[in-house]
């Protein structure tokens, strides 16, 4: 008996070391490929792979400094809402509190003036601050880690031709234990490996530019793959999808339903540049402004690379996503939807849009059928579109306004369901407590 | 200058509206501008030749008529009301009508109860139906007596229909316009005859409206649509905080826009003008406009709110008083309660506009407003040149419900285009238009009352806010009071003993201004909610306690008793699946001269989303002009009423206004329209307003009836769902 | 230079691909009776008809329009349905101020067009978007039924 339990309690132990294991000991974002990690210097012409595209390489030092910091996409986080580029202070709801972003221009007071350049390297390498303490990894250090040391002293050197705004930084609203900082050192150690991007010298330079671009500046996976009970990215199910405010950030590995092997490399190619791929959907949320302060800004050459890259990222298959449903009917009466409140919306705030069909009533950049969010039986991203919209007004541009202020958390989630039950595979049973909850982020 | 009908029993500097003339609200005030007479018409006659019998009527040779009509249409349908008034009088038929907004002209045009020159406050027919009737029979016989005396007939022996006078003894006749020269030229009788009721062809019966025909093909051109040649496209960016300066502004990125012809920087906003309105909002968007807010960078609405209860402990001025309310209140049955009115925005579907030409030291503006006077002054004083040199072309006005009786729009204007060379039309978008206008005041009323065996016996409201009329109409602010804040609350249908009623002013940063229902729309909410309170708790139901107290007003009771009887009461409310709580609820509202009733039927969802499913409206409104123009002001009111109790708020963060367009700014859809049902009482009174009182009397029925529904009486608007959540 | 079919005629104009039809039609064409009313397509005044079927033109970029017919409402009586509704209008009187009035009337003929015997749901699907401030929506949902009828 004693023997048996001794045995089990090995066996558990076993278990959790192995889970524990599994966790800490992630394999590296891009050795999926296999082939040998080589130096940079030992790559052919290996100092192509980081810095500018070749067409930008003789541009003035400037521009080619804001175009290292675009391909970063440093903006979106350290700017808040209707606040000053770069001057930080946006929100981001965590499970255990809210963190503000700094302000990283270069206000010798409230921002990143005084700091030297080894500073800066030790704090987007490693996540810790000139005054020795440590970053949430909420800033993607794990990721920015691989940035080679001229690229992080390029946006420096862009973040320094700024005009300080004087903004002081706001501080996280973080409860014992998670306001410990000095946790993130042990965190840093299991999950940061410190480590310069090294190509891999089997593949061509199209691929290891791509893999650059895509695993050490454009910190995609921060967003798109899952993460574990550490917070840490779980590399086993890399870019199988993440969240990302409250959004779901959508499987971007080859599966053909759950992930985008269905999608041809232009579609990829238009949705990463322009934010809209047609009969795709449109970049929403967090992915808008990657596309729009990032991604947008990239040369056509380094959209090619990103998707040669993520073409090669082994498919998972994700049980959450459902092969996509058909065009919905043009008429309005549907016997199947018993939802009163939400098609009243439907009719009132989105019809003059996204049209009964689904199919877009003015532009396809607002289809609804055959896109994603709207096959999501979850309805997160839905209702997150509902909540926040998307775009400017005014611009040109197709654009959808929030529809947070004015109505309930009931009528938004009868919306969102009425949405994914007429134009998706499988409706959506979203509630006014979960829509609240997406109001928080 | 022709003769002016004197508006019978109002003389010019005699009477000020106080929203209920009928109700004997009458302020006697003096005019700093008196009786002066204003510049000539300035504007060119609608047709070029033929005659001017008085200020309303022109007759030219070929027979057009032109009406000039003092009141102005933005959809209220007194285009056509006064047009009836003039024509059945004058016997032409209404399709041979040409009619024209009246030019900036106080002597001739002003309001006989504003005296100032404006629509609104639900007057146009209570004011101007006699006037113009009486012009109308005016120029009728001056064309009869021209006709007798070509023909050598006795003036009697003469009729008239439909712009021809006959003498039937002879079979001769003449068309108005063959005689229009000879009848100018006489000299207007002093008394004339107006048209026995029995008579009318025109008043009273549900004509076809005027504006009608082209409105319905997008003919019509409203201020917005004003095309001249050579004319430049604005839009413009006010300081989003309140009372906030341009600090500093790159004009290079609007310049870089194609069709972007300059940028126009002022203290307190920027604009671009363009070729384009597009090219306009291009060039305004490409702009980083550096703001210095000013004082109200800290502006938020929880501040607002509580500095307006903190003013509200104060002592008002005394409005009115009956006995000694206070010592009653100090002993018995008493109960009090407080009701709370958000800033509210007109968001008229035509949003502020105005087109201007500043040239050789005159000005000529093109715009729709409620004030046309206001706008000349208010331009003359922008560019330091005398109202005379100022030409206004006054439009057909896209929804006005007040906004249009304010001339920020025209002055913004004005100073952009003193930069401008040639016309430039100035459009604000919507956001603009939300975030930038004057709001209807926050108002706080407080009420208490004292019941004896189910009677009032002892009164007492005080009412809190911020002054329109003070800046308006300053005349009409009087020993500290607010003549149309306390409207509805001086003088009330019910019997309620003893009376104090008081008004505080509490201005904050926030500018205010008029909005559709007035004053009445804050006092009757909340004497209407409070009388619900007291009926609840004294286990009364709310129709029979204000019958009750309505056992002398027989006018009152009618619209109460009739509306009840149609809506069924004490019937249970109708099944909806928007909401399983249903409830029923009513008010009575007595102002602008006319008494409605309101029952509205609701239902609330477990979340506490409320549906209006049902809206009965009983209306004892005096003569009618025309009951089809009648029936769909109550309903417009009605709607306007709906989305003021359901959505209605303007709030405040930062200084800035949270709203912005129709996403946030919600306003009622067709789908949320609750079946409306008009009844009307029939009544030979003084004609009463109609344009307000379906607002007034729809938000405290909806408020009663979700009160009903959910046993939780709601005392800010505008309905907060989480406190009627199931469980709330 | 974009070119355009509206009400039957060819017209040509000189404008960025991106700027809305909207403004095209008004301060280009000098065609008015489209309306400007919140520029975010929550409003519907600016309703017009692309080869029948009603489209918010103030989010309309010009250079999509493409080869489809724009129909305004300064045309839409030469369609039967247009016609009908601009009657049900003005026999029941259900204009007021009317600047809403061209986008409630291009939607109302565009929902006749395609379902000749329109009931309240069906109306509610095609008109609630079309924002009125004064409140004709009684006589909106009256007048849709009225031309049904007729």
């Amino acid at each position: 008996m004693r023997r048996t339990l001794l045995l089990l309690a090995g066996a558990i132990l076993v278990l959790i070391a192995a889970i524990i294991g599994r966790m800490v000991f992630q394999p590296g974002p891009y050795s999926f490929a296999g082939g040998t990690e080589v130096d940079l210097a030992s790559y052919p012409n290996g100092a192509a792979l980081t810095g500018v595209p070749a067409e930008l390489a003789s541009t003035d030092p400037r521009a080619r400094a804001e175009y290292v910091t675009r391909m970063a996409d440093c903006e979106a986080c350290h700017t808040a809402k209707g606040g000053k580029p770069f001057a930080g202070g946006r929100p981001f709801v965590l499970p255990f509190g809210t963190i503000y972003t700094p302000n990283i221009t270069p206000d010798p007071e409230t921002g990143i003036g005084k700091w030297t350049d080894a500073q800066f390297l030790k704090a987007v390498h490693q996540g810790i601050a000139p005054d020795g303490t440590r970053f949430y990894p909420a800033f993607p250090y794990a990721s920015y880690t691989m940035l080679t040391d001229a690229d992080v002293l390029a946006i420096k050197s862009y973040l320094f031709s700024l005009p300080p705004v004087k903004q002081a930084n706001k501080s996280n609203t973080f409860g014992f234990p998670f306001n410990q900082r000095w946790l993130m050192g042990i965190w840093s150690s299991f999950f940061n490996s410190d480590r310069r991007f090294r190509p891999i010298r089997e593949r061509d330079a199209a691929w290891n530019r791509g893999a650059y671009l895509v695993e050490a500046a454009g910190h995609c996976g921060e967003c798109h793959t899952p993460r574990n009970l550490m917070q840490a990215m779980d590399q086993h199910n890399k870019f199988a999808g993440g969240q990302a405010e409250g959004w779901n950030a959508y499987n971007i590995t080859g599966d053909r339903t759950s992930g985008i092997g269905g999608w041809s490399d232009a579609e990829i190619a238009a949705y990463l540049s322009t934010g809209h791929a047609p009969g795709r959907g449109v970049a929403s949320g967090p992915m808008s402004e990657a596309v729009g302060l990032s991604l947008s800004k990239l040369t056509p050459s380094d959209i090619a690379a990103i998707v040669t890259y993520l073409r090669t990222v082994p498919a998972i298959r994700s049980d959450r996503l459902p092969q996509p449903a058909g065009p919905a009917p043009a008429s309005p009466k549907l016997a199947s939807i018993d939802n009163p409140v939400g098609k009243r919306m439907f009719e009132g705030n989105c019809a003059s849009c996204h049209a009964w069909t689904g199919a877009g009533a003015i532009f396809d950049e607002a289809r609804l059928t055959g896109v994603r969010s709207v096959n999501d039986p979850t309805a997160a991203n839905v209702a997150s579109m509902i909540l926040n919209g998307a775009g400017q007004p005014g611009t040109g541009r197709p654009y959808m306004p929030s529809f947070a202020a004015a109505y309930s958390d009931a009528e938004v989630a009868a919306v969102a369901n009425y949405v994914t039950a007429r134009f998706g595979a499988k409706g959506s049973s979203i509630t006014p407590k979960e829509v609240a909850e997406l109001r928080r982020n | 200058m022709p003769p002016v009908p004197e508006s019978e029993g109002l003389t010019r500097r005699a009477v000020l509206y106080g929203g209920a003339v009928t109700a004997g609200l009458m302020i006697a005030i003096d005019f700093p501008w008196g009786a002066a007479r204003a510049a000539p018409v300035s504007n060119p006659e609608p047709v070029a030749t033929g005659q001017r019998f008085n200020a309303y009527i022109h007759i030219a040779p070929d027979d057009r008529i032109t009406f000039t009509l003092p009141a102005v249409e933005m959809g209220q349908g007194v285009y056509t009301s006064q047009a009836q008034c003039i024509a059945d009088e004058l016997d032409v038929a209404l399709d041979k009508v040409i009619a024209a907004h009246a030019p900036p002209d106080q002597a001739n045009y002003g309001n006989p109860i504003f005296v100032v020159q404006a629509t609104g406050g639900s007057t146009t027919t209570m004011a101007w139906s006699g006037p113009l009737r009486k012009a109308g029979a005016t120029a009728r016989a001056m064309l009869v007596a021209a006709a007798a005396a070509r023909w050598q007939v006795d003036a009697a022996s003469l009729t008239t229909e439909n712009g021809v006078i006959a003498h039937a003894p002879s079979g001769r006749s003449l068309r108005y316009g063959e005689v229009a020269n000879a009848a100018a030229s006489l000299k207007p009788p002093t008394e004339v005859t107006l048209k026995d009721p029995s008579r009318f062809r025109l008043i009273g019966k549900p004509v076809h409206r005027i504006d009608t025909p082209d409105k319905a093909i997008g003919k019509t051109v409203y201020g917005i649509d004003v095309m001249l040649p050579g004319m430049r496209f604005a839009t413009l960016r006010s300081s989003p905080v309140l009372g906030g300066k341009v600090a500093k502004v790159d004009q290079a990125p609007a310049l870089a826009v194609p069709g972007v012809r300059q940028v126009v920087v002022l203290d307190d906003l920027v604009a671009v003008v363009a070729d384009n309105s597009w090219a306009a909002m291009q060039g305004l968007n490409a702009l980083a406009i550096d703001w210095a807010p000013g004082a109200n960078a800290e502006l938020d609405q929880a501040q607002l709110w509580s500095g307006l209860e903190k003013a509200s402990q104060g002592q008002g001025a005394v409005a009115k008083k009956e006995g000694d309310a206070l010592a009653k209140l100090k002993q018995g049955t008493v109960f009090e309660e407080s009701y709370e009115l958000p800033y509210l925005a007109h968001a008229p579907m035509e949003m502020t506009n105005c087109t201007v030409h500043v040239q050789g030291g005159a000005c000529e503006v093109w715009t729709g407003t409620q004030v046309p006077g206001f706008a000349q002054t208010g331009a003359a004083k922008v560019l330091g040149i005398a109202p005379e040199k100022v030409t206004v072309n006054n439009h057909l006005i896209g929804g006005g419900f007040g906004r249009r009786l304010e001339v920020d729009g025209v002055i913004k204007a004005v100073r952009i285009a003193a930069h401008v060379d040639g016309p430039v039309k100035v459009i604000w978008s919507r956001e603009e238009d939300i975030r930038q206008q004057l709001y209807r005041p926050l108002y706080h009323e407080r009420l208490k009352a004292r019941v004896e065996d189910g009677r009032i016996t002892a009164w007492h409201h005080r009412v809190t806010g911020g002054s329109v009329m003070a800046h308006w109409l300053p005349p009409a602010f009087n020993d500290g009071i607010d003549s149309d804040a306390v409207d509805g609350a001086a003088e009330v249908p019910y019997a309620v003993g003893d009376r104090l009623v008081e008004y505080i002013r509490h201005e904050s940063a926030v500018p205010v201004q008029f909005l559709r229902g007035v004053g009445p729309n804050g006092t009757i909410f909340a004497m209407e909610c409070f009388i619900d309170l007291i009926a609840n708790k004294t286990g009364t139901d709310p129709l029979a306690f204000r019958r009750r107290l309505l056992e002398k007003n027989p006018r009152a009771l009618g619209a109460l008793n009739l509306a009840a009887e149609k809506a069924g009461w004490g019937t249970a409310p109708p099944a909806s699946p928007f909401g399983a709580r249903r409830g029923r609820g009513i008010a009575l509202m007595n102002a602008f001269g006319s008494y409605l009733a309101a029952i509205a039927d609701v239902a609330v969802a477990d979340q506490g989303d409320v549906r209006v499913t049902r809206l009965v409206i009983a209306a004892d409104a005096g003569k009618i002009v025309n009951p089809n123009i009648f029936e769909a002001q109550i309903q417009g009111g009605a709607t306007f009423g709906l989305s003021a109790v359901l959505f209605g708020k303007i709030t405040f963060a930062g200084g800035r206004v949270e709203q912005g367009n129709f996403n946030d700014y919600r306003v009622l859809r067709i789908d949320e329209m609750p079946a409306i049902e008009v009844h009307i009482v029939p009544s030979n009174e003084n004609s009463g307003g109609i344009g307000e009182p379906g607002t007034v009397v729809t938000q405290p029925a909806v408020a009663n009836a979700v009160f009903a529904a959910t046993g939780v009486q709601l005392k800010r608007m505008p309905i907060d769902r989480a406190l009627i959540a199931k469980g709330a | 230079m974009l070119e355009f079919t509206i009400n039957g005629e060819k017209h040509q104009a000189d404008v960025p691909p991106d700027m809305p039809l909207l403004w095209v039609l008004r301060d280009v064409l000098g065609m008015t009776g489209t309306k400007f009313g919140c520029g975010i397509a929550q409003c519907g005044a600016c309703t017009v008809h692309l080869d029948g079927v009603a489209v918010r033109s103030c989010q309309l970029p010009a250079g999509r329009v493409g080869d489809r017919a724009i129909t305004t409402i300064e045309g839409v009586g030469n369609t039967p349905a247009g016609a009908k509704i601009q009657k049900a209008w003005i026999d029941l009187e259900v204009i007021q101020c009317g600047y809403c009035q061209p986008g409630q009337i291009m939607s109302a003929a565009a929902l006749l067009a395609s379902n000749p015997a329109p009931d309240d749901s069906d109306i509610d699907a095609a008109m609630a978007g079309n924002i009125c401030r004064c409140g004709t929506y009684v006589r909106i949902r009256e007048g849709i039924k009225h031309a049904a009828r007729s």
